[in-house]
Parts: C-alpha cells; structure tokens; sequence
C-alpha cells in the first residue's frame, strides 16, 4: 500500500517538475529573445519554414474548409429559410474557431513536427551540446528565432486561410448552390465586428506560441536515439493539438 | 589548470562516479582510459560543466565551474574546445561555416579576418579544399577534423577530445593521432583525451589515467602505466577477460 502511495507521489512530483521546467523553457525563450544580439536572420528563415513553406497546406485546408461549410451551412439554414446567411455563419465560424484552429493544425503537423525532429536529431548528435560548449545558449539560437517567427507567421497563415476558406464557401454557396451573391457579402458584412477578428488574431497568436513551446521542448529534450526522436516527434504534435483545443476552449469563454 | 576532487555523479540508481579525483597538467595531453561504459565522457562532460555533479567539485584556474553563474560559465567556456565523439558538426551548415561559426556568433572580427583564420584552421587540418561541402558529403575521418578546426579555431587554452578515433580504421585512427600531436605542438594547449584505442594513445599522451568503479585508479605517464603493478591496469593493458575489471 505504501509503495502504492509512493508511486503516485513520485508520478505527481515528476509530473509536476517536468511541467515546471517546460514553463521555464518557454520564459526563457521569450527572455532570451528580446537579449542582444537579435538573430534576425534566423527570424526570417524560420518565417520562411514557418510561413512560406506552410503556405499552400494551409491554402488548400481553408479552401476545402470552406467549401464544405458552404455545402453544410447551406443544407442546416435552408431548414429555416435562411439561406442569405450563410456568407455571415461561415465567416463568423472562420474568423473565430476554425481559421486560427485548423491552421494551427496544418502548422503543427507541417513544421511543429518537423522542428521536434530536428532538434531531437541535434540532440541526439550532440550538436546542441556542441552550441552549449562553444557558450553559445542553445535556447537562443534554436528556440528563440523560431518563437518570434511563429508569432509572426501564424496570424498571417490564419487570415489566409479565413479568407480562402470564405471564397470555397462562396464558390460552393454562390456559384453552385445558388445563394445571393449580394446576400451573401451583406450577412458578412452586417454580422462581422472587429472582435470577431481580433479574437481570431490572438487565438493564432497564442497558437502559434503553444506550437513552438511544445515542440521546442520535445526536440529539445528528446532522448538521445532514435526512439527518441520519433517519440518526441509523436508527443509533441499529439501535445501540440490537445493543449490548442484545451486554450482555444478557455480563450472563447473569456474572449466571446 | 583543470583540478577534479571527489566527484559523484549517478543516473537515478546507477552510479558512475564515485569520488574521482584527477588533476591535468597544464600545456600536456592526459588520457583518460578505461572500461566501455565505465564513466570516462561523463567525467569529461563534468569538465566543462555540461554536466554536474552530485557532489564534489571541478575547479579550472581555481574556480568551480559547476557553481558559477551561466554568464561566468559561458565566459569559462571561452577557454575550451571540444572535439566530440561524431564531431557534432551543425548539419545545416557547411564545413567553412561550421567551423566559422563560434568566430561569427562571439567575435566582432571581419568576414576578411574570420575567412583568413578558418582557411588556415582547415589547411592545418587537411581540409583546406573541402570548405564548401556539407558535414553529409564527409568521411568520418574527415568530420573528425572539422570538428577539430571548429575546436581550435577560437585558440581554446583547454581541448576536450571525446574518443577521437572511434569508428575510424587504424589508418585514419593514427592520422587522426597525428594531428592532435601536431595541433597540441602548435598551440600547446591542454589536452583531456578519452579514448579506449591502447596501446596507439600512449604515443600521443604525457599521461594516462585510468578509471575503474568509478575512481581513477592509476594516473602515470605511458611508461609507468604499463609498467603498473595495478592488476586493473593489467587486466585492461593485456585485454583479459579474466581479472577485477568484472565483462558484462
């Protein structure tokens, strides 16, 4: 029974210490990015990884996104002759949860799992250790960078993917199914506030945050083999979409 | 001057250093042998504090590098180079840029001046035509000394070699040896080498110390060291399996 009670007690304390030392990580990513020298040019090539190269994953994801919403919100509102809304629901839907949420999605599973690799990768060859003995902080170099890059990049991925997603939407509502194009961008407009999108920018803003964190950490601390890897790969993507629902659940109820 | 006393270090129950107390003379080679898995890297990691003890002290000029502020460490750091076992080149950089690098993250030389430094470094080397290609495109011969021009190009005062010629044929093995007492010559640095390739370290080495059960159990120069009464020593010389040392 003891030996029990012990168990769970050193379960506890090591989950307890494992999530004090992640919350540390990310504050000294963000502290150290904001130390000279800046790393601007690491800044941009992971804007690029981040951004440009997540580009068309999440075009293509907001395209057939929004395409659907057009078919699904099409056949619910038709039930209540309300058809004319349906430009006002999708965009409503994409600026608020589906945009920042499904695009943090694309991102974690194109590049936050690319990142976990690569780092677990470095660590597991010894070349963070390397960066550590030149007393070059690791963190900085590695963790920082791609921090201030997600933050960037991430509201920008969102608004192209809201804005895709309300033309697959209009495509399949307007061109194909037959609703006002008038009626369609006059519910939008009357119905969309600037809430709607500043809620949606800081959604993607903090998503972008929470991608980066995990699956820094997860490569960072990746045992150093290959199981490792692949394991810190796994847990940072399945860590990575569990943590986006859970906040982006408590940032609707502050934030509607 | 690098002075170990009592140093501890275990990994949840296992306990691989149990009090070493070591000392490396300034400006000579020591290399620390023993057992695969004995302990040897983690006592070279303690070194420059890339890991700490659980108890006992590394002192490098008189201070204890485990206790300083991470400013003052990387200020220590300064002082080393370390070669490491697959030479942990930055993958997505190329060899002229590895080695280019600590010059470009610490230094506010010139690129005229950084370039001046790092040909010379991959010259000494024998990597004076291989600037441009990827760490991928290397031998592991030949990654081993980019890793060590990346490691001397900062004129370090302490260089950490973690098996040096591990992976390596003979050939290679020896080049690699050559060039270590070559570099050691040139810039007389101090040299901590872990290695298990006897009796070809004994040629490069002013001293030779050996760790067993997590102590070091002889430290002499090459000679003394075969000629030690130590039946560990012995043991391990003539690579018996029968003897202390206990062959898992």
């Amino acid at each position: 029974m003891l030996s029990f009670v012990g168990r769970i007690g050193r379960f506890a304390t090591e989950q307890i210490a494992g999530m004090g030392a992640m919350f540390s990580f990310l504050m000294s990513a963000i502290f150290l990015a904001f130390r000279r020298p800046a790393k601007i040019y690491l800044i941009i090539f992971h804007i690029k990884t981040i951004g440009v190269e997540s580009l068309s994953v999440v075009a293509l994801s907001g395209f057939f996104t929004g395409m659907v919403m057009g078919f699904q919100g099409y056949y619910s509102l038709r039930q209540f002759n309300a058809e004319s809304w349906l430009g006002s629901v999708t965009a409503l839907s994409l600026l608020r949860e589906l945009g920042p949420v499904l695009s943090a999605f694309m991102v974690t599973g194109r590049t936050g799992s690319a990142m976990a690799a690569e780092l677990g990768t470095m660590r597991a060859t010894e070349q963070i250790d390397a960066l550590d003995s030149m007393a070059i902080n690791p963190v900085k170099y590695l963790v920082s960078p791609r921090v201030i890059a997600s933050l960037l990049a991430m509201p920008l991925l969102t608004a192209i993917f809201d804005v895709i997603g309300i033309f697959g939407s209009y495509l399949v509502g307007v061109s194909l199914l037959g609703v006002s194009s008038g009626s369609f961008f006059a519910g939008m407009e009357s119905s969309i506030v600037f809430h709607d999108v500043y809620s949606g920018i800081v959604k993607s803003l903090s998503f972008g945050l929470i991608i980066t964190w995990i699956c820094c950490y997860k490569g960072f601390h990746a045992p150093p083999m290959a199981t490792g890897v692949s394991q810190a790969t796994t847990e940072s993507v399945v860590l990575s979409f569990v943590l986006i629902l859970v906040w982006d659940y408590f940032l609707t109820s502050v934030m509607l | 001057m690098i002075r170990v006393v009592n140093l501890h270090k275990s990994f949840r129950s296992q306990k691989v250093l149990n009090g070493v107390n070591l000392e490396f003379e300034t400006g000579k080679i020591t290399t620390i042998v023993g057992t695969s898995g004995c302990g040897k890297t983690v006592l070279l990691r303690h070194l420059n504090a890339l890991l700490r003890p659980d108890q006992g002290e590394v002192l490098v000029d008189g201070v204890d590098i485990a206790k300083v502020s991470q400013k003052e460490l990387y200020q220590m750091r300064n002082k080393f180079g370390v070669l490491f076992q697959g030479a942990a080149l930055l993958d997505s950089m190329t060899v002229f840029d590895n080695v280019a690098f600590p010059m470009r993250e610490k230094t506010k030389r010139t690129e005229t001046e950084i370039k001046k430094k790092v040909e010379d470094r991959l010259e000494q080397v024998g990597l004076g035509s291989m600037g441009d290609k990827f760490p991928a495109e290397l031998s592991g011969g030949m990654k081993k000394r980019a890793g060590l021009a990346r490691a001397l190009i900062m004129d370090p005062q302490i260089v950490l070699f973690d098996e040096p010629t591990t992976g390596l044929d003979p050939v290679l093995a020896t080049s690699i040896h050559q060039l270590i007492v070559r570099t050691h010559t040139t810039f007389g640095f101090t040299g901590v080498l872990v290695s298990h390739t006897i009796p070809q370290v004994f040629d490069i080495s002013d001293y030779v110390a050996m760790l067993a059960n997590g102590v070091i159990v002889e430290l002499s120069p090459p000679k003394n060291f075969c000629a030690s009464q130590n039946p560990i020593v012995q043991q391990f010389i003539q690579g018996k399996t029968e003897g202390p040392i206990q062959v898992l």
